[in-house]
């Protein structure tokens, strides 16, 4: 019984910590309740101190521990620390930034953050289709409240209802294909559901059941063709939210994802043709994104195409099915939260001053503030994939992986979009580096902010340059996939 | 080795980023101490590189050793054990002299730019990353480092386009540069990761270390279809036709010393690549390309000087020379003897200098001219003779007369033309197409000689345009002496240029050291493709293999 607590205690301690940031929302002091992001953000570290704590001295998750707990509800293994690392990081580094924006500075909306990542550690926990349908269902509502936040805004509002209306639709459909798992093989464990399906002749029950997930979680981490609330979204949110909703939003997607693709629920994909989906998904979302940003003035729209085609990056580490490939795609995607979230940090800071999210804001953004031009730099490089930042090892983990099981022309393909993304990460570069700034004052950057900018540029560099550590972690971790 | 022990190489390559990140922490204003701190840097680099080039000239390894026995100063340390990726460092006589190179025209870069005005600190600090960059790659001994640093300098030469080029064209050269550049590599690195798949069915170890790349015997087929992608990629940088598109762009584009790196160090570094990785890890596939790379060298050395000479723009001219120059370097590999290869690496250097020196000269006179076209400027002696010698000169190098490095680079790829066109190998040759080199290298020798003449043509009536002729003091009013810094530097390169030129003893056994290994590599595989009895097609090879990977057998 300890050991189910133990492995529940970070989400435990989220939901607690949200309740305090509720109350903490309505203090007596007026002037007190500004300080609720920083209240957040502090006990989301403690959080986040806590889950790496239990790891290195109780070795909770340990890698040989029998996983299923809660009834089979939930899996506590390696893949699931990763997951919790990640959703909690860059939930603090995302509440530090948010402390810069004073009209989200209320209790609900760091509340609905944190709640928002309980759902997203449940989600990567889950062992069992019902228990990952509630801890979906417990993000999404978060965020499509968050989504909508900023009511003074007409365009606010309006991406919360569109959020809303097509996630409510992929989620539905997802839900409806895992009725179909359940009536073919009468169980609604993960590991139970693989087992049948692995070992029946292939069904077409199975199929459609399989692309009716796919839907949902297509929706889920913005692959074309779902992507099409992304880019609206993105730009109508809250930035601090945008933030949080590419990155560990995304993340969460593929966790699940991973988790029934490569746990074989939905088939072998040597036996289910539909392996090819994958594939051909993986390919039109790198093209997409990639072809549609070129043409963005709006640099959360360019941002939002640039996620969407990173996720088809990450599907080129699914697309192989092997630990390798898994591991890769976690390492990418670890690079991809910390990148995403300092890139959107910088723009958040800009923002507050220039009042608009053009690109143009960004002009001559080195002469203004030399440091955050710096951070956009390394966010951009690492976006890009250029040493030494993390995007290049990440990338290079991902096609190596392809070039393993001899899909090189995958790795090509990933190759060619990665240079056309250059294209137009380069331009944002062009922007802060060379034209004159409009406005010549000096951008102000609180303590909170800064230390998360800070943050985040080291761990560009360090995963750029030091990346065995995390690398290994992830691909040790990936091989609790295919048991 | 007694210098095992200390550091060199790391200090070399990796001491400038180091102080490219103690300028960014300068404040704004102190633009002065960060003009010393990089010439300090760079001297000091330029020492130390001189000494690992001294020791090695002291200690040259004796004929057909092994390319891990010619290498020294090596260093070694786990970088992503994982994947088998170390942090592996060392020199042979061929990158122990671009070490050099790249040293000497990063200090000369440092003092050409002594008087950038438009922050100083963000321009030497992306200049010595440039130059570290540019280090990493010619000490790199594991394919993955190469790769990484390879990669690495070319970022600061974007930015540095685009921020300190010149207004008109840097925005579009900078992004084309960039895209060709990394396009070209990402290229290779795909041929490199499927070969680094396929180590463990020719019994190796999964390792990117070149050490071991460079004994590896790979099947024929494999090579044959990798070696073009491999090598194509990397000699993209080096300006090879049909890819040279991007050189005279950012020549252009870039400041003076970016311009003096780009031509001076850069483009021997997609030719460096792409002879240790391609032609040292794929003789075989050497042997079946090279004929065809032959060709489309010779389109580089002839029509490279052939556009130069259509040129008004005398950045352009120094451009497409450039690109008909490392046309050179490729048709010296493509010989497939020692002579070319010895000579292609002389002529890495000798253009290095040679070309760092012109764009010298056409900075300093467009910083008082204020214009780079030909057909405006004259009368130049009057002001700034030293230009004018320095100019003389690195055309009389670029022409190869006797005397001096130019010489003593092109005579032997010539020599080693001729010694290619005995390479017979027979009625249906293992070549691509057929090529056989028996029938067309010595057309080749004939047409590239040529094509130094149309040097000396374009050349000798620049000097005659810009330097000659009436002199307008109302015209040319913002006129001012040459400084010293670039004195220092005209001097100093010309005297590189002389010395090398009339002692060649202090070049070309150490780069011939360098190239042996490699040309025993090539000597064998030529010996051996002679009995293979199947021709190898590379379409039929590149077709059999789609089919295979997409699950037919």
């Amino acid at each position: 019984m300890l050991s189910s607590i133990l492995a529940l205690t970070p989400e435990i301690a989220l939901t607690i910590l949200a309740a305090i940031i509720l109350v903490y929302g309505r203090h007596p002091l007026g002037e007190r309740r500004k300080q609720v992001g920083l209240v957040s953000a502090m006990g989301l570290t403690l959080i986040l101190a806590l889950t790496v704590g239990l790891w290195l001295f109780a070795g909770i998750p340990s890698a040989n521990t029998p996983d299923l707990m809660w009834g089979g509800m939930f899996r506590n293994d390696g893949i699931t620390l990763i997951f919790r690392v990640l959703f909690i990081g860059t939930a603090v580094v995302t509440s530090l930034i948010a402390t810069d924006v004073r009209r989200l500075q209320h209790g609900e909306f760091f509340g609905l953050i944190i709640l928002a990542t309980v759902g997203f550690n449940m989600m990567a926990a889950s062992a069992d289709v019902i228990m990952l349908y509630l801890a979906l269902e417990t993000a999404s509502i978060a965020f499509y409240i968050l989504a909508g936040f900023a009511t003074d805004e007409r365009r606010s509002p309006e991406a919360g209802i569109k959020y809303f209306v097509y996630g409510a639709f992929a989620s539905s459909v997802m839900l409806y294909g895992f009725s179909f798992l359940y009536g073919f093989t009468g169980q609604t464990n993960i590991n139970e559901i693989a087992n049948v399906v692995i070992n029946q002749p292939p069904n077409p029950l199975v199929m459609l059941a399989s692309v009716m997930v796919l839907v949902g979680f297509g929706f889920k981490v913005a692959a074309v063709p779902f992507h099409f609330w992304a880019p609206d979204v993105y730009e109508g949110a809250p930035t601090p939210v945008t933030a949080i909703l590419s990155t560990a939003s995304k993340a969460a997607g593929f966790a699940v994802f991973l988790r029934l693709f490569l746990g074989g629920a939905l088939g072998l994909p040597d036996v289910e043709n539909w392996w090819a989906i994958v594939v051909a998904m993986s390919i039109a979302t790198m093209t997409l994104g990639n072809l549609a940003a070129i043409w963005q003035t709006n640099i959360k729209r360019l941002l939002a195409y640039s996620s969407v085609a990173q996720a088809g990056y990450i599907l080129i580490g699914l697309a192989t099915f092997t630990p390798d490939g898994a591991g890769s795609a976690m390492f990418y995607l670890l690079m991809y939260a910390v990148t995403n979230v300092a890139a959107f940090g910088v723009i958040i800071l800009v923002s507050n001053v220039s009042g608009s999210d053009e690109v143009s804001d960004l002009s001559g953004l080195s002469r203004r503030s030399p440091w955050l031009a710096l951070v956009m730099l390394l966010a951009l490089l690492s976006l890009g994939g250029i040493p030494p930042t993390a995007g290049f090892f990440a990338k290079l983990f991902l096609f190596k992986a392809a070039v393993d099981v001899g899909l090189w022309w995958l790795a090509a393909i990933g190759i060619f979009n990665a240079f056309i993304a250059l294209y137009y990460y380069l331009n944002v570069v062009k922007y802060v580096y060379l034209y004159q700034p409009t406005d010549e004052q000096t951008i102000p950057v609180s303590g909170a902010s800064g230390l998360a900018l800070l943050i985040t540029a080291l761990l560009i560099v360090y995963l750029g340059v030091m990346p065995d550590a995390f690398f290994e972690w992830t691909s040790q971790a990936a091989l609790a996939f295919f048991s | 080795m007694e210098f095992s022990e200390f550091p060199f190489l790391s200090i070399i390559a990796l001491s400038p980023i180091a102080m490219a990140v103690v300028l960014l922490f300068l404040p704004a204003e102190r633009g002065d101490i960060s003009r010393a701190i990089a010439l300090v840097t760079s001297l000091f680099g330029l020492v130390l590189s001189g000494f690992v080039y001294y020791t090695y000239n002291m200690n040259l390894p004796a004929g057909e050793t092994l390319w891990r026995d010619t290498l020294m100063f090596v260093e070694e340390y786990n970088w992503v054990p994982s994947i088998g990726f170390g942090y592996i460092a060392g020199v042979d006589g061929l990158s122990a002299t671009l070490v050099l190179l790249t040293a000497l025209v990063g200090v000369g870069g440092v003092l050409v730019s002594w008087g950038i005005e438009d922050r100083p600190r963000e321009f030497f600090a992306l200049f010595l990353l440039l130059v570290a960059g540019v280090q990493g790659v010619f000490i790199a001994v594991d394919g993955l480092m190469l790769f990484f640093f390879y990669e690495l300098a070319v970022l600061p030469m974007y930015l540095m386009i685009v921020i300190w080029g010149w207004k008109e064209r840097r925005e579009y050269a900078a992004m084309k540069l960039t895209l060709y550049l990394l396009v070209g590599s990402f290229v290779s690195i795909i041929a490199f990761l499927i070969l680094y798949f396929r180590m463990p069915e020719i019994g190796l170890p999964l390792t990117f270390d070149l050490r071991i790349w460079s004994e590896a015997q790979f099947p024929v087929d494999l090579q044959v279809l990798t070696f073009l992608p491999l090598f194509g990629g990397f000699v993209v940088l080096a300006g090879m036709f049909p890819f040279h598109n991007w050189s005279p762009d950012g020549h252009v584009a870039a400041p003076t010393a970016v311009s003096m790196i780009h031509a001076g160090v850069l483009m021997k570094l997609g030719a460096y690549a792409a002879m240790r990785m391609g032609i040292q890890v794929l003789p075989e596939g050497t042997v079946y390309w090279m004929p065809l790379i032959m060709i489309l060298a010779t389109i580089n050395v002839v029509y490279g000087a052939f556009v130069a000479m259509r040129q008004r723009d005398m950045k352009y001219m120094i451009g497409y020379s450039s690109v008909s120059h490392m046309g050179l370097v490729v048709m010296g590999f493509a010989t497939m003897s020692i002579y070319g290869f010895t000579g292609a690496g002389i002529q890495m250097v000798s253009h290095g200098v040679m070309t760092a020196l012109f764009f010298t000269v056409v900075g300093v006179i467009y910083d008082r001219a204020h214009t780079r076209n030909m057909d405006e400027l004259s009368g130049m002696m009057k002001p700034l003779p030293y230009a004018m010698v320095a100019f003389v000169i690195s055309s009389l190098v670029s022409m190869g007369m006797p005397g001096l490095s130019g010489f003593l680079a092109e005579f032997p790829i010539f020599m080693g033309l001729w010694h290619g066109n005995a390479l017979d190998f027979g009625a249906t040759p293992f070549t691509v197409f057929g090529l056989n080199p028996n029938n067309f290298y010595w057309i080749v020798a004939i047409l590239s000689v040529l094509g130094i003449v149309f040097t000396a043509a374009y050349l000798l009536r620049a000097v005659n345009r810009v330097f000659f002729g009436e002199y307008d003091a109302e015209k040319w009013h913002d006129m001012r002496p040459a400084r010293a810094t670039d004195y220092i530097v005209i001097v100093s390169f010309c005297l590189v240029m002389i010395v090398i030129g009339i002692y060649p003893p202090v070049i070309a056994p150490i780069v011939e050291s360098g190239v042996a290994p490699i040309m025993e590599r090539v000597s064998t595989a030529i010996v051996t493709t002679q009995d293979l009895n199947t021709i190898v097609d590379a379409a039929q090879t590149s077709a059999i293999n789609i089919f295979r990977l997409l699950g037919g057998s």
